[in-house]
Order: C-alpha cells, then structure tokens, then sequence
C-alpha cells in the first residue's frame, strides 16, 4: 500500500499527530453518513449529514497541516470559510423545508414554528 | 464597505503567496470593486466593537465554542452509533437579546454548528430550533440552554 | 506507520462517501438528496486533502477551496429554487 503515496512520512511526532487527526477525522465524517442513512427525517438527516461532517473536515485540515505545515495558511482559509458557509446552507435548506411541509418524523412531539405560522404541527 | 475590504485584500494575499506590485494593484482593485458593490452586506468586522472587552471576548468564545462543538458532535455520534436511535427531535423557540444583525447571524451559526441544535428560522427575537433531542419544550429553559453560552460572549463583541 | 494511518482515513472517508451516496440515491424528496449532496461535497474535500497529500502538490488545496465554494452556493440555489423564490 505504501507505494501509492509518492512522499513518504517519516514517523515524527507531529506527522504521527497528523496521521492520528486525520483518522479521527475521517471517522467523524464515516458517523455523518451513517446518521444520514439512519436518521427518519429531513431535520435530523441534517444535523447529522452536514455537522457532524464539519467537525471531521476541521480535524483533517488539521491533520494535513501537521503532516504539511507549509500548507496551513490555506488549510485555514478553507476551515473557516467551511465553518462560516457550512451553517449557513444547513440553516437555509431547514428553512424551505419547512416551509413546504417536509414530513416529519412521528416522533417529533412539539413544532413552535409550525404552531406560529399557524399550520397544523 | 471598509470592513469587507480589511477581509477581502488580506485574503487576496495569502492566496497568491507573493507581494509583487501587480499582484498587490490588481488585488487591490478587484477588492475595492467587490466591496464597493456590497455595500450594506454583512462581514465579521461589522458593528464590531473595538474595546478591549470585546477583543478579549473573541477568544474566548472561539474556545467556548470549539469545546461545545467537540461535546456535541461526540454526543451525536453516540446517538447515531447506538442501535435503538434514542431520538426526542422537536423544534423549540428561543429568544436572544442580541440586537445586531452580525451578532445574530453569529448566535444563528453557533446554534447549528453544534450538532443537535439547527437554527430553522429567525423572526424578530425569536429563534426557532430543530432540537435532535429536546430537553425541553419551555422557551425559557431552551434559551438558557441553548442560547445563553454563545449569547454571553457575543453580546460583549457585537451587542 | 504514518502511512498507514493516511490510508485508513481514505478508507473511512470512502465509506463515508458510499453512505451519504446512498442517501443520495433514496431520497426520497428532493431536500433529502440536497442534504446529501452537501455531506457528499464536504466528504470529497477531505478526499481532495488526502489526494494533494499523497501526491504532495499543495495546488489541490485550491480546487477544495473552490469546491467547498460551489457547493455552498449549490446548496443555497436548490434551496431558494425549492422555495419558489428563484
């Protein structure tokens, strides 16, 4: 399997980190898309398929930095810039979503916002 | 317009890793049109308050928040891991004191950025939030939990 | 060692992507696919990252950039159009 990564790591503490960063990010990124599968219903498909997931991407860029720190500068542009747009596409899709009636899981005992537009919950 | 710009050039440095002349006039003129042409739109530096509370509050609400950010995510992915999906979702209202759009748009990100709670829509006051497990369905305990942290720190930076 | 431990992430990020993939695929309505359109798109920069790493060109890192820049407007665009307000 080595032979497929051109630059080989040297197992320094800092590239260990990385390496270590990277997995736990990865993982993280696996749970958003089991809790995209799992999940009934567009609300919570959500909060785990698009949240989870940005904690994962944070801790690879993290871990890509230590394993390149002459990347960082632009490795952190990209975590903040997913930090501040990731929300905000999360939030507007919830939005229309509700508006237009997505189902909702039965599960789901109490709806303000429904009760407040005046829609049936 | 000025705020956006104090961004938006900076930026354009640090992509192109160079500080030649045309590179810094052609960066320069491309910001100062994109700012110019949205005026009156949001950037991090607006209504920002330069005191020394405020600077000493940005921080501390990045740590603040990178902490809930860890205790949430690791709570969710308990909750997808587990095999019965202990779910308990409804969307509650909550209200904040913040007056500033910035500080909004920040309290509103920091809500669904942390797994578990989605900010769905926002009117007047009044947030309403997609809760994966709901704790409760009072407007009042909602806000103390899930508003109040975020709200603390931001009320000093933006009000 | 480091290597190896690169390799499992790919291996984990891949699964990841075959799983929002799926969801992509069921739906069933549309917001549904867009979720996963989105998890897909933040799923693929990781990919990009563990591409430039293993090919050590640092030039990927722009392409995730503007990745992560399209599928935000993407995903604001299908919204908005969802809505009828488009």
């Amino acid at each position: 399997m080595e032979p497929s990564l051109v630059n080989a790591f040297p197992p320094t503490p800092l590239n260990l980190i990385g390496g270590l960063l990277l997995v736990a990010g990865t993982a993280f990124l696996l749970l958003g898309g089991l809790g995209l599968v799992r999940m009934p219903d567009l609300f919570n498909r959500i909060q785990a398929g698009t949240k989870a997931t940005t904690l994962g991407t944070l801790l690879s860029l993290a871990g890509v930095a230590c394993l390149q720190p002459d990347w960082s500068l632009k490795l952190l542009l990209i975590g903040l810039f997913i930090l501040f747009t990731n929300p905000l596409s999360s939030q507007v899709l919830a939005r229309s979503a509700h508006r237009l009636g997505s189902k909702q899981s039965p599960l789901t005992r109490v709806d303000r916002l429904a009760e407040d537009s005046g829609e049936a919950p | 317009m000025l705020p956006l710009f104090a961004i938006l050039f900076p930026l354009w440095i640090v992509l192109n890793g160079s500080l030649a002349t045309d590179v810094l006039i052609t960066g320069l003129i491309a910001t100062l049109v994109i700012a110019a042409g949205s005026r009156g739109s949001l950037s991090p530096l607006t209504e920002f308050r330069v005191t020394p509370a405020a600077l000493w509050a940005v921080p501390r609400y990045l740590l603040y928040f990178l902490k809930e950010l860890v205790k949430s995510n690791l709570r969710l992915a308990a909750v997808v891991l587990s095999p019965e999906l202990p779910l308990n979702p409804g969307i509650v209202k909550v209200r904040t004191r913040l007056k500033s759009r910035m500080g909004r748009l920040l309290l509103a990100n920091s809500i669904t950025l942390t797994p578990g709670t989605l900010t769905v829509e926002l009117q007047d006051d009044w947030l309403y939030v997609h809760w994966v497990r709901m704790e409760t369905d009072d407007s009042e305990g909602a806000t103390a939990r899930i508003v109040a942290g975020f709200e603390r720190y931001l009320e000093v930076i933006y009000g | 060692m480091v290597e190896t431990l690169v390799m499992l992430a790919a291996g984990l990020a891949g699964t990841a992507f075959l799983l929002a993939l799926w969801r992509f695929v069921k739906g069933p309505a549309a917001a549904d696919r867009v979720v996963a359109f989105d998890s897909l798109t933040i799923i693929s920069i990781t990919g990009i990252l563990l591409v430039a790493l293993a090919e050590g060109r640092g030039i990927y890192l722009d392409i995730a950039l503007i990745y992560a820049l399209l599928s935000f407007l993407g995903v604001i665009v299908i919204a908005r159009y969802l809505e009828g307000g488009l």
